[in-house]
């Protein structure tokens, strides 16, 4: 009863965790701009959401490098499909430098601006949806 | 939460950068400086970054200062016949710090420690925003 309750914002949980994990990915591609030899990491975000709600992609084929576990003992490959941990793709450079270092701060930069705001859309659409639960619950009585 | 550990990643870059700026003080302070303590002139120092992970997590990169080299370039040496300092040709050795390239290295340092800053501040209003949830 009371997860039934719950089940609604459940999509926009695990949309939340996997936003912070991506913030934490940039804040790591950002934090080693001036490493040498580091390579800038990010994952898709789609395919992140559609493994980790268990949807699967539109051709309904299942999403992405899911490996088959065919008898007891295998070991999940690469990462934990339906969990909060995407696979980490790297990011292709734009400019190369000397160092090999693929950090390009004007991108990630902007894509921790992007990141924030679409963090910031899920929690109003978590606040939203508790709201109109908690309207349910109450009544209309204020 | 992840979140959380956006301040381990950006914490270690800005303490890396704050040494890199150290290092970067202590070349410009000595670039005239003639011969250190041990009767050597001064070395121009450079830091070497890392990548260190943080926690288990093979995302959470954060940067660590690996070790410190310092410059092997040639010293500069100036004409001055009247230095104590002077060799029987006249010349005395001062450091190779090179007080342009410490110039770009301020400026760069100093930009990555306010942009990790920021990042910072950013996770830490998110968070704030996620305590405040239902309410």
């Amino acid at each position: 009863m009371l997860d039934k309750l719950t089940q609604s914002l459940d999509f926009n949980a695990t949309a939340l965790l996997l936003r912070s994990e991506r913030t934490r990915v940039l804040a790591s591609n950002i934090a080693n701009a001036d490493t040498p030899n580091f390579k800038a990491r990010d994952f898709d975000f789609k395919t992140a959401l559609q493994q980790a709600t268990g949807l699967t992609t539109a051709a309904g084929a299942p999403a992405a490098s899911a490996l088959a576990k065919t008898q007891q003992g295998h070991i999940a490959g690469g990462h934990d499909v339906g969990g909060t941990h995407p696979a980490l793709l790297y990011r292709t450079p734009t400019q190369t430098a000397l160092d090999a270092n693929s950090v390009d701060l004007d991108t990630e930069r902007a894509a921790f601006a992007d990141n924030t705001v679409r963090y910031e859309a899920s929690l109003r659409f978590i606040n939203t949806q508790i709201r109109t639960l908690m309207t349910a619950i109450n009544g209309q009585d204020r | 939460m992840s979140l959380f550990n956006v301040f381990n990643v950006s914490g270690s870059a800005v303490s890396a950068q704050s040494q890199r700026l150290n290092v970067v003080a202590s070349n410009l302070a000595n670039a005239d400086s003639v011969a250190g303590p041990d009767g050597q002139p001064y070395k121009a120092r450079q830091v070497v970054f890392q990548t260190q992970l943080v926690g288990a997590e093979q995302s959470s990169a954060g940067v660590r200062v690996a070790q410190v080299i310092e410059d092997n370039a040639a010293p500069r040496r100036v004409h001055n016949p009247d230095h104590p300092l002077a060799d029987e040709q006249g010349y005395v050795t001062m450091s190779n710090v090179n007080p342009v390239e410490e110039m770009v290295n301020m400026i760069s340092a100093s930009r990555s420690y306010q942009t990790n800053i920021d990042v910072m501040n950013t996770a830490k209003n998110l968070l704030q925003k996620t305590l405040q949830l239902g309410s």
